[in-house]
């Protein structure tokens, strides 16, 4: 079992035993008590698909879903989510291809450079299982905290109109 | 690096002991305003002693005099979804739905929201003074670019404004908070948890050290029936408030009974006037009134270089936050200006 971050800390800091089960995989690692759950998933478990935005929660690229609710990992601790059952965009394909909402994604545009996409979609999943946005006006708001830099935000409530509605485009 | 020790408890009385003897410590529940303050350099615990799963803390439930209590620890979304809270504390759930977004209110925990610190960006640059940040260096905002800052109760030491929405209506709804330290348990008034900055800016309440916010309790009154959030901000969404108001009005007809209002983004604790809520009573629910009572809520405010027009835009909210009251169907998503 590894250790991170790997490098000997001048003083001598404690690890705790977390462990986490992402996109379906149980996962044990010892963790120093700062470390995000952001960094923990991209820098020591490989799961780069959680992008790093800002670091300080204003863009949302971050997003991942915890026990069922969309978080922002870069303001999460690792060591506070022993036990947890983490879905990151890597996870959310089925076996048979793309999620509905990527395919979506891919449909109406909403992406150009694609960073803030992984948080996006999970944010749009976190916000269809929430079922608390019916109008577009409502998702929207729902999806402010997501930030598309590019400006792909029309196209990126159109998909999720879509997933919501059930295959409609309106 | 700022590196911290991450400390475990089994319930308050560990917590508040365990606080006192690291004075250092800092509790964490959502984590979303302190490991941000924590990236910034403004924030340096040497431990933290996490509260978020503590069961007492954990409680949204009925209480005997027909109030209702919010754990500090429960999450701010969860609180604004609650049945009860949606259906008697109406207006409770829309503040905390206008503030930050879905993830961080997945996050962030009611006693965190009380704790969390002005967004005044000198407080954030090293490079400047900031009495709040290093008291007596100085404030740069008072001559500086202040269009987010304090018109009210502002000192020479400091314009910062307390940037929570949940707490104006908290503020409205006269919410008690209840606290736990080493000496035992107390419960102040909303009014009297926070603080203006007088010579003192550094502090952003009246917690002493090594306490910690258990649960805030709501009284039986609501106000449901007529209540209104209000936020007006630079960008549709997700953005502090320049000016926000929390109207809550008892009705009897077009007569009002009672009224509560309280602003955010203008002050910093959340700003009420109880000189203008007994203006209001008895008086006829229209433009006219409320305009009355703005003036009386905003007598004393102070606009600089780049603030002066929240005076009028503080009046102006107030009057159609009024109106808005009366008719609360017509609200919109995001506490954005519905007539």
């Amino acid at each position: 079992m590894e250790t991170y971050p790997p490098h000997p800390h001048p003083q001598e800091m404690e690890t705790h035993l977390v462990t986490l089960k992402i996109n379906g995989e149980h996962h044990s690692i010892n963790i120093r008590p700062w470390v995000s759950l952001l960094d923990c998933l991209r820098d020591h478990l490989d799961l780069t698909g959680t992008k790093k935005g800002c670091d300080h929660g204003q863009c949302g690229a971050c997003t991942v879903i915890c026990d069922g609710k969309r978080i922002l990992s870069c303001l999460s601790l690792a060591v506070m989510k022993d036990g947890a059952e983490i879905t990151t965009v890597e996870g959310i394909a089925t076996e048979n291809g793309l999620h509905p909402l990527q395919q979506a994604f891919i449909d109406h545009d909403a992406f150009q450079c694609g960073y803030c996409t992984p948080g996006q979609l999970c944010s749009a999943l976190g916000l269809l299982s929430e079922g608390r946005a019916s109008s577009r006006e409502e998702v929207k708001e729902l999806m402010s905290g997501n930030l598309c830099r590019c400006g792909a935000n029309v196209g990126i409530i159109d998909a999720i109109m879509q997933v919501k509605d059930g295959g409609s485009d309106e | 690096m700022n590196s911290f020790k991450f400390l475990a408890v089994p319930d308050v009385p560990a917590a508040v002991q365990l606080s006192d003897d690291q004075p250092l410590a800092a509790f964490i529940a959502g984590g979303t305003n302190l490991l941000d303050l924590w990236k910034y350099n403004l924030a340096h615990p040497t431990a933290l002693i996490d509260i978020s799963q503590l069961a007492a803390l954990s409680e949204l439930r009925e209480l005997e005099n027909g109030g209702f209590r919010l754990g500090a620890a429960v999450k701010n979304a969860e609180t604004a979804y609650h049945p009860i809270i949606e259906s008697r504390y109406p207006l409770l759930s829309k503040a905390i739905l206008a503030g930050a977004s879905a993830q961080i209110r997945n996050m962030a925990s009611n006693g965190g929201n009380l704790l969390q610190r002005t967004r005044c960006y000198y407080f954030y640059d090293h490079q400047v003074p900031c009495n709040k940040r290093v008291p007596g260096s100085g404030c740069p905002a008072r001559e500086g670019y202040n269009r987010m800052h304090a018109i009210l109760g502002a000192s020479e030491a400091c314009i910062a404004v307390f940037p929570s929405d949940m707490c104006v209506a908290l503020a409205a709804l006269e919410a008690r908070v209840n606290v736990s330290g080493v000496d035992g348990e107390r419960s102040l008034a909303f009014a009297d948890f926070h603080r203006l900055p007088g010579e003192r800016p550094e502090l952003d309440n009246n917690l002493k050290p090594g306490e910690l916010i258990t649960s805030i309790d709501l009284p039986e009154k609501g106000f449901p029936l007529n209540y209104s959030y209000l936020k007006l901000r630079d960008r549709h969404s997700y953005a502090f408030a320049l000016v926000s108001v929390a109207t809550a009005l008892e009705m009897d007809g077009n007569t009002i009974k009672e009224a509560r209002i309280a602003l955010g983004g203008v002050a910093h604790k959340p700003w009420r006037s109880l000189e203008a809520e007994e203006f209001l009573r008895e008086k006829t629910a229209c433009r006219e009134t409320f305009a009355a009572a703005a003036d009386i809520i905003l007598k004393g405010a102070v606009g600089l270089e780049y603030n002066h027009f929240k005076i009028k835009l503080a009046k102006n909210a107030i009057i159609r936050n009024g109106m808005m009251a009366l008719d609360p169907d017509t609200q919109l998503p995001g506490a954005q200006p519905s007539m």
